[in-house]
């Protein structure tokens, strides 16, 4: 029997297909945006509450990801603009090589901005890069202040957390500096809004920093578009 | 439960190595696996039983060797005592801490049958 040295990571054919779509994303000057929470922390109403102000200034479009059905697509469209769903069956997450799949049969070059919205999971999605430029993490206060530390991975490799249903605070009994307090101990690095994606509450102040973003990481990949 | 999508990658690794060295069956599997992933030792076993069927590494055991985590706090040093349960702030001094070790999910050997045995 031979014992034969191997060193390789587990999910290294992932990282190949995530640094390919990166440097294609890159290379066309689009930010893209993987949008992670666990199911029906807002993902899609974040996008609702989010489009309508981008949609005149950036060419943009989304990828929705699901199990089944494409009624989150449908919802996308309904704002005007293009979406492309990935049913992944009984896949909980997004690989890269499904993103990758998909940008075949829905051309984004002409993008300045791809939202990615993730399979609605706070665990397996974590593990698997695409090939974003950000990291966008949602989660409700109605779900309780101690989903950080029960998904500390998810929540560690936030670049932004978004913390929804802030007008359900005196409803569901939760303090909304738990939540955030949380949020900081396992990632002293993330950015933080707090917002209501029903009442609009902190919305503006998202929107702005997204604005910001993009035109950072548009300048970056020198990208005149 | 993406331990299945693990489980999968794990094997497709072991058989490439193994058919580079022409060997007809994987013995033994051995991997790190940190504290600080999402995969779960007992559900990549279990969902490692079904995904070596009809593999090169059918009758393979899988060894998981789990690395702890490990937290450094670049002004404070090592910090082994968090203040609270997942707190990635050093307690003494605030900082946000590095982590050291604890988000391995590598593939270290394979022991394989050799071409000579099969001979």
């Amino acid at each position: 029997m031979d014992r034969v040295s191997v060193q390789t990571s587990v999910l290294k054919a992932n990282q190949e297909a995530a640094a390919e779509n990166r440097r294609l994303f890159e290379q066309d000057g689009t930010v893209v945006i993987n949008l992670m929470s666990a199911p029906g922390a807002g993902k899609t109403s974040l996008l609702e509450a989010t489009i309508p102000a981008l949609k005149g200034q950036y060419s943009l479009a989304v990828i929705e990801g699901d199990l089944q059905t494409d009624l989150d697509s449908q919802r996308i469209r309904a704002l005007g603009v293009r979406s492309h769903q990935i049913t992944t069956g009984t896949v909980c997450h997004l690989d890269a090589r499904m993103v990758a799949r998909a940008l075949a049969e829905f051309p984004i070059q002409t993008l300045r901005l791809l939202v990615i919205e993730n399979v609605g999971n706070l665990i397996c999605p974590a593990s698997y890069d695409l090939g974003e430029s950000l990291r966008i993490v949602i989660c409700s206060l109605a779900e309780g202040p101690e989903k950080p530390k029960k998904y500390p991975v998810m929540f560690h490799k936030a670049d932004v957390v978004l913390v929804n249903k802030t007008d359900l605070s005196a409803a569901s009994d939760h303090d909304l500096s738990d939540l955030i307090t949380n949020v900081g101990e396992v990632n002293p690095r993330a950015t933080v809004f707090a917002i209501s994606c029903r009442t609009g509450a902190g919305i503006e102040d998202w929107i702005g920093w997204l604005r910001e973003a993009i035109a950072f990481r548009s300048n970056a990949v020198g990208s005149g578009r | 439960m993406h331990e299945i999508s693990i489980a999968l990658s794990i094997i497709e690794i072991a058989e490439a190595k193994a058919r580079e060295r022409n060997s007809p069956s994987i013995q033994t599997i051995k991997i790190r696996l940190g504290e600080f992933t999402t995969v779960v030792k007992e559900a990549l076993e279990f969902a490692f039983e079904a995904a070596r069927i009809g593999t090169l590494a059918e009758g393979a055991q899988l060894e998981i060797e789990t690395v702890p985590m490990v937290l450094r706090c670049a002004l404070c040093g090592p910090v082994t005592e968090p203040a609270r349960t997942v707190c990635l702030v050093c307690p003494t001094c605030g900082l946000p801490l590095a982590i050291v070790a604890g988000e391995e999910l590598q593939v270290e050997y394979i022991e394989i049958e050799s071409e000579m045995e099969r001979v």
